[in-house]
């Protein structure tokens, strides 16, 4: 299994994982999984008019990237090529971690975001996607007279 | 801008901690060439040095517009990247090639002259 990357805090990483463990150890989980030790790596957040969503891809031609919204799910997919020669005699491969091949991720988005206003950019092997939320969704302030 | 809300969630000792970046190293007559995934690093927060007889590749993740945002899911979690190799006498240090686009830094190590490969031949008496 292809390890996207490595703690190298041993007990850092065991008291993360219990405290991991504790937080999902709940009646359900997400049926794609916490999609860990997978290629690439994704971090999800928001802010109050936006969900912002950094996928952590290096080494891409950004032309070749899929990204779909469907359904309230945004499905990513493209392949990464291997930098390692193609079964060279006279070349040894001591450490082949990096992970090559076809890839797909998918994360299931909130209710209220617009599929419509979707950014995305990458830079420096990081592929940016900004969905902004519908405006309706947004809190706002109700008057009291 | 600010790196803090990778590890929001997670209390300041984790401050210290670092990932391992995922790396291939392949090695030709020529000298060695290392390929790291190091993504979120820019040009100016990558750091390669060599110390004595080892190899260090240091990175900062720096995130675009990640300053307000309330992590609701995180496999990169650290802000930082470390990993260290030793060279063996017979690498060129004077001679180490980087280049890194993309994310992805690509390391030359050359090695040296009296150490390249050179065929032994073997006598049958």
């Amino acid at each position: 299994m292809y390890r996207t990357l490595f703690p190298s805090d041993l007990v850092a990483e065991l008291d993360r994982l219990q405290r991991k463990v504790q937080r999902f150890a709940g009646p359900s989980t997400g049926i794609r999984g916490f999609g860990r030790n997978s290629f690439p790596a994704v971090n999800v957040g928001g802010t109050p008019d936006s969900v912002e969503i950094y996928v952590f891809a290096p080494g891409l031609d950004p032309t070749t990237l899929n990204v779909t919204i469907e359904r309230g799910v945004l499905t990513l997919s493209g392949a990464r090529s291997s930098d390692l020669p193609a079964d060279d005699k006279k070349v040894a491969v001591h450490i082949n971690e990096r992970f090559a091949g076809r890839f797909s991720r998918a994360v299931s988005l909130s209710d209220d975001v617009d599929p419509d206003r979707v950014t995305a950019k990458y830079s420096d092997g990081v592929l940016h996607i900004s969905i902004k939320r519908r405006a309706s969704a947004q809190p706002c302030r109700i008057e009291i007279h | 801008m600010t790196n803090a809300n990778i590890a929001k969630n997670e209390p300041p000792r984790y401050e210290d901690s670092t990932m391992l970046p995922p790396v291939d190293v392949v090695e030709d007559d020529s000298g060695i060439t290392l390929y790291a995934d190091l993504p979120g690093v820019s040009k100016d927060k990558l750091s390669v040095r060599v110390e004595a007889d080892v190899l260090n590749i240091e990175g900062e993740v720096t995130l675009p517009f990640a300053t307000h945002i309330e992590a609701s899911h995180a496999e990169v979690y650290l802000p930082r990247y470390h990993r260290a190799f030793t060279l063996g006498q017979e690498l060129d240090r004077e001679k180490v090639s980087a280049e890194f686009k993309n994310g992805v830094l690509k390391l030359h190590v050359p090695k040296a002259e009296h150490a390249k490969a050179r065929k032994i031949e073997i006598n049958v008496g």
